[in-house]
């Protein structure tokens, strides 16, 4: 069945790595030339599968880093023991080339027609901000006009993720706001939240229900589990809390 | 309902391994608890992933809804914890 993918069914294909770019000390943005892709929506995913000398093979779901309409991209946190992950954060060069597939995800994408013009509460856990920056990305290019608080959890100021792009956002775009909660390590003078999420945290950040906002949680479990409740607590429909849990990471 | 604890991952991160095995978009369909009856869609459902394959269960009994085994690359599925899926 080499060379006749079926449209509509998920195809394993070739993609060669056309950028790297660090964004911490951790974390690395690929940007993938993939020929015969069909275009993806703001918060879907990808496979992407690595076979070793000895035929064992390992996949992994990544979160697509652009907008709709951008080349694709993706954004790997390395974890020390990952099977794919350091090789996509050290050992890829430009020019490699790693079979990928996708688009995938109907549930966890935001689609501004359908997905309506409430606000947007984006919460992020560590490397959950991925999706999250896409649906940022893809509100820009649409010049969308939603509102939009971005809450990002993350342990310290050196592994924020896009971080002037993120500025950038929270200092230039209209309707944007990015908050920061640092959990574990703060620059000296830090003004802003410095603890997980809590209760009383998502009530300060979020947006009141009356305004029917839609919510995008995404991050580790634990996290997720602690800002999905807290938003149902505080009169969130669970239907407008959208959910993507990662692998351990650690706590951010 | 107790709260998942780190590791355990959601449907979403099947979702390409579903569309291998049903030819379509799942994490949106709503599955039904065969044992309690809670309804819930596919990408909010716990998932535990291993070597052999991975095990959905029910947010709130914990029912083993769906099981997927991979066996030199043939997907072998085990929908019979589910009442429906669609």
């Amino acid at each position: 069945m080499e060379g006749t993918a079926v449209r509509g069914r998920l195809t394993w294909q070739t993609a060669t790595v056309g950028a790297v770019i660090d964004e911490t000390s951790k974390v690395r943005t690929l940007s993938l030339d993939v020929p015969d892709w069909g275009g993806h929506q703001a918060g879907q995913h990808l496979d992407i599968a690595l076979t070793a000398e000895d035929g064992y093979r390992a996949e992994r779901s990544y979160s697509i880093a652009s907008a709709p309409g951008e080349p694709v991209a993706i954004t790997v946190e390395r974890l020390d023991d990952g099977e794919v992950s350091p090789y996509l954060t050290q050992d890829v060069q430009i020019g490699d080339e790693i079979e990928v597939r996708g688009p995938i995800g109907g549930y966890f994408i935001w689609d501004p027609p359908v997905s309506g013009d409430g606000p947007l509460l984006l919460a992020a856990g560590g490397s959950g901000v991925v999706p999250l920056r896409a649906i940022l990305r893809h509100r820009g290019l649409v010049g969308s006009s939603v509102p939009v608080h971005l809450l990002y959890s993350v342990r310290s100021q050196a592994e924020v993720i896009y971080r002037s792009e993120l500025d950038h956002l929270n200092q230039e775009a209209d309707g944007v706001k990015v908050i920061y909660t640092l959990t574990r390590q703060q620059p000296p003078g830090w003004t802003g939240y410095a603890r997980r999420v809590d209760q009383q945290m998502m009530a300060e950040v979020a947006w009141p229900v009356a305004s029917g906002p839609l919510a995008y949680v995404c991050g580790p479990t634990n996290f997720v589990e602690a800002v999905a409740s807290d938003l149902v607590a505080l009169g969130y429909p669970p239907l407008r809390v959208k959910t993507e849990r990662f692998g351990a990471t650690g706590t951010p | 309902m107790d709260a998942l604890e780190d590791g355990v991952l959601d449907g979403n991160a099947i979702g390409g391994m579903l569309i291998e095995v049903f030819g379509a978009e799942m994490t949106t369909a709503v599955g039904i608890c065969g044992v309690c009856g809670t309804r819930g869609q596919v990408a909010e459902m716990p998932v535990y992933q291993g070597r052999m394959g991975s095990v959905v269960r029910c947010r709130v009994c914990d029912n083993v809804l769906m099981v997927f085994v991979e066996v030199r690359g043939i997907t072998c599925v085990d929908l019979s914890g589910l009442a429906s899926l669609s």
